[in-house]
């Protein structure tokens, strides 16, 4: 299926109404923590130095960084692509006898549909993030970056917790909330690994940053014997010291907050006269496409935080949905994203899911350049003959043919003109043949003037 | 400020050529706009000329992924610009934006890349124009309550939040406030017929933002976005009407 068809199904259904009500609540908090926050501006353009520095030098920083966790007896694996991300964890799980694993809210995961490769072994994997352990629950995908349950209402999340683990019903969401704690608390305790994202990595100091507003990362890291760190490699940051640009414009384009709740800062296992901590600390550090990318056009893409601000701004998103994009990585930044990690996974029409309006560009906490990104892959996908829109070649040629050459051009609008008074009704075009029917299946179009501006200027002004 | 030659009107500076580039859409499907372009120049003081050559600045196959078209129609464009002097008004945002920020960029590397630099440096969208050169139209007489529509590529690619409004405001036109004024009203060139379904849906929020506003009359700077809002009105039978602000701005009835 495309976007186009899974758009078209999606629109003003429940679940893409609530996605709608949920982004414009989201959007609204960012706003009014970015307008208190003077320094804003100046701190965006710090954090989109340091991970563009970053990008630039991504080897420099990932070797320091494996060093680091290392030397505090840390395990690091390069993973070239999912499977060996999948099958390093699910063999450290079978040879230290893991039967339960906790896991905190990770994209990256996602990415590489590690739950599924786990569960296959037998192996018992519980989400521990609320909004990931309802999309547990329901066997459903994430349809945002950082509230992955947008698109369900708290009556629904009420009959899910109902039917799936016996509560009582109730839609009241810190009932809800409470019943989840109770149900996860007891899978904490008893769970042999926990793995966790990352939402940044320090690399002079070997420390992973991961932030929620539940504190279960804190518990996925450090109540299990074994923690296991899953990061895409362009996590790392050079510094711990550029955490404070970081944090600051994560929490406050994510979700409007001054700061997360809950900033988990972990450098290694447990060391000696540790009160608590895992025992093992692997840290996972996954390519999937990222090396490619960074030599390709759409290298900045990498520069992303995962904040979702751009889902939050975009009318697109707002009215198809998470789950339209049919990945992992939905609304403008999936737009790139999806296409470029996922070459052969058919996600080439979701360049165009765009009108280009520019709106996910101005809340970029990293001032990513979405809008440009979207239209090289336009010109990378019709260049190579991959594009759902390769019926607009053909017309296009013949126009710019006709736009170049302005006799033609003024004889193409007094053609218009004829068209016009031959097919307008009322000055309105109602029916169009062929793709342009595309236009007036919703939408009258204003017929072509009679009289063009070049021929008003011609009998006016004389030239 | 100095005196225009007409009541109502006043001027920072009262001379001098400009040119006008008119837009495609402008050129076949609302030529009035651009009729109302050259008479309010020209009633502030300016000498309008029109180069005849001028077509369509190549932003229809640009946001299509089609570089080879863009690029021929953008040299062509380039071309006949280049070969004049003054000011450039562009009655949109969205060409200015593609004139300004995008042409010189696609360019790049081209023989034309120089001139289209310079035609860059040049060109102004037309409310920018007028709110810079201190143009203010005054005492106007207005018959009807307007919502102001803000496209996108005028507001964020040239910054122009609130440049159409204060025109509007200085003008005495009543105007009543738009909610979600800056969201994108699904137009996006051929995206409205790539994506129609999407497009639609998107228009039908901003249809119902108008409605709900209490306007009369939909003004904006856009010739594009206009005949998409237009489109929709005319098809749910509504009696609002659109008018893009040059037309409000030269004095006819909005």
């Amino acid at each position: 299926m495309t976007f186009r068809e899974r758009a078209s199904v999606a629109l003003g259904s429940p679940k893409t109404l609530a996605t709608d009500d949920g982004a414009r609540r989201l959007a609204g908090k960012r706003d009014v923590a970015v307008a208190e926050y003077p320094a804003m501006d100046a701190m965006r353009d710090r954090a989109r130095e340091i991970r563009m520095h970053t990008l630039a030098r991504l080897d420099e920083y990932l070797g320091p960084l494996a060093d680091r966790v290392e030397e505090r007896g840390g395990t690091v694996f390069f993973a070239a692509d999912a499977d060996e991300a999948n099958d390093y964890i699910r063999r450290l799980a079978a040879d230290r006898g893991v039967e339960t694993i906790v896991k905190s809210k990770s994209m990256v995961t996602e990415e590489i549909e590690m739950n599924y490769s786990l569960e296959v072994d037998g192996l018992r994997v519980v989400e521990t993030d609320l909004g990931e352990f309802i999309i547990q629950l329901a066997h459903d995908k994430p349809s945002h970056i950082i509230a992955p349950v947008l698109h369900k209402t708290r009556f629904e999340i009420g009959e899910l917790f109902a039917n799936e683990i016996d509560a009582t019903y109730t839609d009241d969401p810190f009932e809800l909330n409470a019943i989840a704690r109770r149900y996860l608390r007891e899978i904490f305790l008893s769970a042999d690994m926990g793995i966790s994202g990352v939402n940044f990595a320090a690399a002079d100091t070997g420390t992973m940053v991961t932030v929620t507003n539940e504190g279960n990362a804190r518990l996925c890291t450090t109540a299990p014997r074994i923690h296991v760190a899953v990061m895409g490699m362009e996590r790392v940051v050079p510094t711990l010291d550029d955490m404070q640009v970081m944090l600051e414009v994560l929490a406050r384009s994510a979700t409007g907050q001054r700061l997360s709740v809950y900033t988990n800062f972990v450098t290694g296992a447990r060391r000696s006269g540790d009160a608590d901590g895992p025992e093992e600390f692997h840290l996972v550090i996954l390519d999937n496409g990222r090396s490619r990318v960074l030599g390709s056009g759409s290298a900045e893409i990498l520069g992303c935080i995962r904040c979702g601000a751009c889902l939050n701004i975009c009318p697109v998103y707002r009215h198809a949905g998470g789950h339209a994009y049919g990945g992992v990585y939905s609304g403008p930044i999936g737009a790139v994203l999806a296409p470029v990690l996922q070459e052969d996974d058919g996600f080439s029409d979701l360049p165009y899911a765009s009108s280009l309006c520019g709106a996910c560009r101005d809340v970029c906490p990293i001032r990513l350049d979405i809008p440009s990104m979207l239209l090289g892959l336009r010109q990378e996908f019709t260049r190579a003959g991959e594009t759902e829109y390769g019926w607009l070649g053909p017309g296009l040629s013949a126009y710019a043919r006709v736009a170049t050459t302005p006799f033609l051009w003024r004889a193409f609008l007094a053609a218009g003109g004829v068209f016009g008074r031959t097919v307008g009704r009322d000055g309105y075009i109602t029916k169009l043949p062929f793709h342009a029917g595309n236009w007036t299946t919703t939408r009258d179009l204003p017929a072509p003037a009679a009289r063009s501006f070049h021929s008003w200027w011609k009998e006016h002004r004389g030239t | 400020m100095g005196g225009g030659p007409y009541p109502g009107l006043t001027s920072k500076f009262v001379s001098g050529v400009c040119q006008l580039f008119v837009t495609c859409l402008v050129d076949g499907f609302s030529p009035g706009v651009g009729v109302a372009t050259v008479r309010l120049l020209e009633r502030v003081g300016y000498d309008v000329a029109f180069p005849f050559d001028q077509t369509c600045c190549g932003q229809p196959a640009f946001n299509a992924g089609y570089l080879d078209q863009a690029i021929a129609m953008a040299e062509h464009t380039v071309e006949v610009l280049d070969a004049t002097y003054g000011p450039i008004v562009v009655p949109s945002g969205s060409c200015g934006d593609m004139l300004i920020h995008h042409t010189p960029k696609i360019l790049t590397g081209q023989p034309s890349e120089e001139a289209a630099k310079r035609v860059a440096a040049r060109t102004v969208e037309l409310t920018r124009f007028l709110t810079d050169n201190g143009v203010t139209v005054s005492s106007m007489r207005s018959e009807h309550t307007v919502a102001f529509h803000r496209s996108c590529h005028g507001l964020r690619g040239l910054g122009l939040a609130g440049v159409g409004e204060g025109l509007l405001d200085s003008a005495g036109v009543s105007r009543c406030e738009l909610e979600g004024a800056d969201e994108c009203c699904g137009f996006g060139g051929l995206f409205s017929i790539e994506m129609p379904e999407i497009s639609s849906a998107m228009l039908d929020t901003k249809l119902k933002a108008i409605e709900a506003s209490g306007a009369e009359v939909v003004v904006g700077g856009d010739v594009s976005c206009l005949m998409h809002i237009e489109g929709g009105l005319h098809r749910r039978g509504s009696t609002i009407r659109t008018k893009h602000i040059a037309e409000v701005l030269a004095g006819e009835e909005a």
